[in-house]
């Protein structure tokens, strides 16, 4: 075999500091043409804002291969958890390749193979990963087309490339394959910087719909996820739980639990597990495990929280300011008040957090249902003190994540278990352990001061978010004196969140938005103006206009006074790079406080859109999702206990919810790609609030509006 | 403990040993490996275990597999025939009426068993004939178009 090595600059030879010795995973992958890309320098280029590109390693962790039969294969640290990158980042990299898309393979997950990754989350993918992967797809092209040069004895500016066929313009019948171009060949090309792009006009395969690439095998049955993975004498686990997360275990006797056949029992300090080869015998006998604990009674609850968090020593941090926010409320004619709070809420993905793990000779592999595989070998070397050659982990299929299984706690019980069991353990939390150890979206507060002046004009905002988080807490619109202050958890103070916290889809944005639309709705009722007229005169951002012009067509708006009585809501916001517009109509319920949602539109401008069909389905299923933080979602709580552990009581949105849905994406195909998966769940709170104020003229300052809290707001009027 | 159990399992007659207590649910997904056949809450709530037994959509979490004896079940596994997806299947696939994938097999088993009992479905009968098969990703309006293709395929008989 040939070896070449064609290096740019500033090398760092591997990516051995995160992993596998390059040399290792040549010898796994073969020959063909590789191509590194340090994202840092891609980062720059492309513009992103710094706060997205925090994180990102400086190493080089990007690649894509050619092999000597011409597929094209990706490697990334991304994981596939429903949101479609499996089908768009293949789109992405054919039209750079000037490929077909079956031409292209995708290698997802695997911590031996794929470069590190920080995990799938914040809609990076597309518009950070995926413009990496077409750096390093045109980088390749280049290479190609350098190698075809040197071959046919035709100069580049003369080659042109049809599906992989590098074709001499001047000459049709002079042509050679990428195939035959990475025979007997191992290149490795690292790139620093950025070629140029394929122009937009020229894009074959992004901005056209292709349905699920993984759809024929999810409906077979065939496609594996965690759980369905099996390895000789493998064993089940059920890990014995405390009542409550602040409990701590003083006795324990497992006596009556090693009485159930097969079974046995682990234990590691205050890690103590049953294992049995036969799930059902494994739930079996963690129930006979008798155990004490000692542990504080919370007082805080689920009610009492929004209190508690209002009265805590917490850190002010002021976020920004505009103007004068005095001299603003000298300019205001009528001033707005509001307190807005947020429940926590658990991600409830169908798919329970799982992890098989195998510990032989020396090497922890595990298979984990996880949206951050390298963070989580990064967590089992640590815990249990191994170095990184010697912990895999693998990312099969993942049943849902939306944020929860950023964290992968599972994955560090399931090799503590595998190890101290000396076989293969499969971990599956039960639904109980689901909703118990999730980490919620947080729940939270927020204040407003508001004012508009004689015009309509709003000239104040005074906004405080409490223990919720600022993403999306920018005000979008065009006020002249604003300020906004963030307060948390200070350090030595009791603790304000209850229970772990993380991200949830849109993390705080849904809490932000909810309150930021619902209190321009306030003023746009109180200036007596069309909530759309209000909106366009407080704004000037063109996107968040574009999109509120777009759903208003699709939706058939007519302007009117809010409450009208017809049940209208709207509301906007911005995040993960796109922009959103949403319009609902409800019916409400005046004897029940039942809520229906009858309609809902939504215009999302998100830049180039790779796959419009994936991109479709991602808003359908925001605004799906939405319906539940919106309607019935919260995570009830007492003395430190879940109330909320199964899925009777904690209701996630069911067919009978669901309202017409129309969708529209701006075409935007001459702007970089922006975020997907999360931006139209962000606005479902406020458009169904402000939804039912025009229907009722009942405020809604509290999530989720169940009909008790309808009918509360009712009697307000 | 364990006994002899006969069954048909996705059109074959099934003669086995087993501990009669397990579940069908891990019965099917761990002493048969047939692993499309989801864990999703073993209570019954989720309905990502749903199966046919004798053309009846059941949550296999929440009974016995020595109660399926002289039955017949059939997993999402079982529903292609000759390599041809069923046409509920095809109709998933087509309408991309899936995201995760993990609801998808349960859903895919109730729509077709609801289907036998029901095959010209208003829409609102779809609803309630799906209600209690949850989905997280929002997948929801699409499976609804789904079972509508589906409907009309099987009763074109093609």
């Amino acid at each position: 075999m040939k070896e070449e090595k064609i290096i740019d600059q500033n090398i760092s030879q591997t990516s051995e500091a995160h992993g596998m010795p390059r040399r290792d995973f040549f010898k796994i992958l073969g020959g063909g043409i590789f191509i590194f890309v340090r994202p840092w320098k891609v980062l720059d280029f492309i513009g992103l804002p710094a706060e997205q590109a925090r994180g990102v390693p400086k190493d080089y962790n990007a690649f894509l291969r050619i092999a000597e039969d011409g597929t094209v294969t990706c490697y990334t640290g991304k994981i596939e958890m429903g949101q479609g990158i499996i089908t768009s980042l293949p789109q992405m990299m054919a039209d750079e390749l000037n490929v077909s898309l079956e031409r292209i393979k995708i290698v997802m997950g695997d911590t031996d193979i794929c470069p590190w990754d920080q995990g799938t989350w914040g809609s990076l993918s597309t518009r950070v990963f995926g413009q990496i992967m077409r750096t390093a797809s045109a980088e390749a092209r280049g290479v190609l087309l350098d190698l075809a040069s040197k071959q046919l004895g035709v100069p580049v500016s003369q080659l042109e490339v049809r599906d992989g066929i590098v074709i001499d313009t001047k000459d049709s019948k002079k042509t050679i394959s990428y195939a035959q171009l990475a025979q007997g060949k191992k290149i490795e090309k690292f790139l620093d910087v950025k070629p140029s792009m394929e122009d937009y006009t020229k894009f074959k395969s992004m901005g056209k719909s292709y349905n699920r690439s993984d759809s024929a095998i999810k409906v077979t049955g065939e496609a594996k996820y965690t759980g369905d993975m099996k390895l000789p004498g493998m064993v089940f686990a059920r890990i014995l739980r405390p009542p409550s997360h602040a409990a701590k275990m003083t006795s324990v006797d497992y006596s009556a639990a090693e009485k159930i056949a097969g079974t046995k029992v682990i234990r590691e300090g205050d890690l103590v597990a049953v294992i049995n080869e036969d799930r059902d015998k494994a739930d079996e006998a963690i129930v006979k495990i008798k155990a004490e604990y000692s542990f504080n009674e919370v007082a805080v609850n689920d009610k009492t929280i929004y209190d508690f968090m209002l009265k805590a020593d917490s850190n002010a941090i002021a976020i920004r300011s505009t103007g004068d926010i005095d001299a603003g409320q000298k300019l205001c004619d009528k001033t707005f008040e509001s307190e807005f709070h947020d429940p926590y809420l658990a991600h409830s993905a169908i798919e329970t957090h799982t992890a098989l793990a195998q510990f032989e000779n020396g090497k922890m592999t595990v298979w984990a249902s996880t949206q951050s595989p390298f963070g989580l070998r990064e967590n089992i070397m640590r815990e249990l003190s191994l170095p990184a050659d010697k912990v895999r982990v693998i990312t099969p299929f993942v049943g849902g994540g939306f944020g929860g299984k950023g964290e992968f706690q599972q994955g560090i019980e399931a090799a503590k278990l595998a190890k101290l069991a000396g076989k293969p353990v499969m971990l599956m939390w039960t639904r109980e352990e689901e909703f118990v150890y999730d980490t919620f979206h947080p729940a939270g507060v927020i204040k407003i001061r508001s004012g508009i002046d004689k015009a309509g004009i709003i000239q104040l905002w005074d906004y405080n978010v409490y223990y919720s988080g600022t993403r999306g807490a920018d005000a979008i619109y065009d006020i002249p004196n604003t300020k906004f202050t963030h307060y948390t958890q200070k350090s030595g103070a009791p603790p304000v969140h209850q229970f772990g916290t993380g991200a949830w889809r849109a993390p705080n944005n849904n809490t932000n938005t909810f309150a930021r639309e619902v209190q321009i709705d306030i003023m746009a009722a109180a200036a007596g103006t069309d909530p759309l007229e209000f909106r366009r005169k407080n704004l000037k951002d063109k996107h968040i206009l574009d999109c509120l012009n777009a759903v208003a067509e699709k939706f058939g708006y007519v302007a009117g006074k809010s409450p009208s009585g017809r049940g209208i809501g709207i509301a906007c916001g911005a995040d993960a790079g796109a922009w959103v517009a949403h319009m609902a109509e409800v019916k409400v319920d005046k004897s029940t406080g039942k809520v229906m949602i009858v309609r809902i539109a939504c215009a999302q401008d998100m830049g180039l859109c790779v796959n419009p069909e994936g991109a479709t389905i991602q808003m359908e299923g925001c605004i799906t999702m939405g319906l539940g933080y919106a309607l019935a979602e919260e995570v009830l709580f007492e003395g430190g206990k879940i109330l909320t552990h199964s899925l009777d009581v904690y209701n996630i949105p069911r067919f009978s919810w669901l309202p017409k849905i129309d969708t529209v994406i701006l075409d935007r195909k001459d702007q970089p790609p922006q975020g997907g998966g999360e931006p139209a769940i962000i606005a479902i709170g406020a458009v169904v609030a402000n939804a039912i104020f025009d229907a009722t003229g009942a405020r809604m300052y509290r999530l989720p509006m169940t009909p008790e809290r309808v009918l509360e707001a009712l009697k307000k009027i | 403990m364990e006994e002899t159990i006969k069954f048909q399992l996705n059109g074959k007659q099934t003669e086995t040993q087993i501990d009669p207590a397990q579940t069908l649910l891990w019965a099917l997904r761990n002493h048969f490996e047939l692993t499309g056949t989801k864990f999703g809450c073993g209570m019954g709530f989720c309905g990502a275990c749903t199966v046919l037994i004798d053309n009846e959509p059941v949550r296999s979490c929440q009974l016995a597999v020595a109660e399926v004896a002289g039955k017949s079940v059939v997993t999402v596994e079982g529903l292609a025939t000759n390599g041809k997806l069923h046409p509920v299947q095809k109709a998933f696939v087509e309408h991309d009426a899936l995201q995760c994938g993990f609801c998808t097999p349960g859903m895919i088993m109730n729509a077709t068993g609801f289907l036998m009992k029901n095959p010209s479905p208003s829409v609102q009968q779809i609803k309630e004939g799906m209600e209690n098969n949850l989905c997280r990703c929002g997948a929801h309006m699409r499976i609804i178009e789904a079972v509508q293709t589906a409907s009309k395929e099987l009763k074109g008989g093609k």
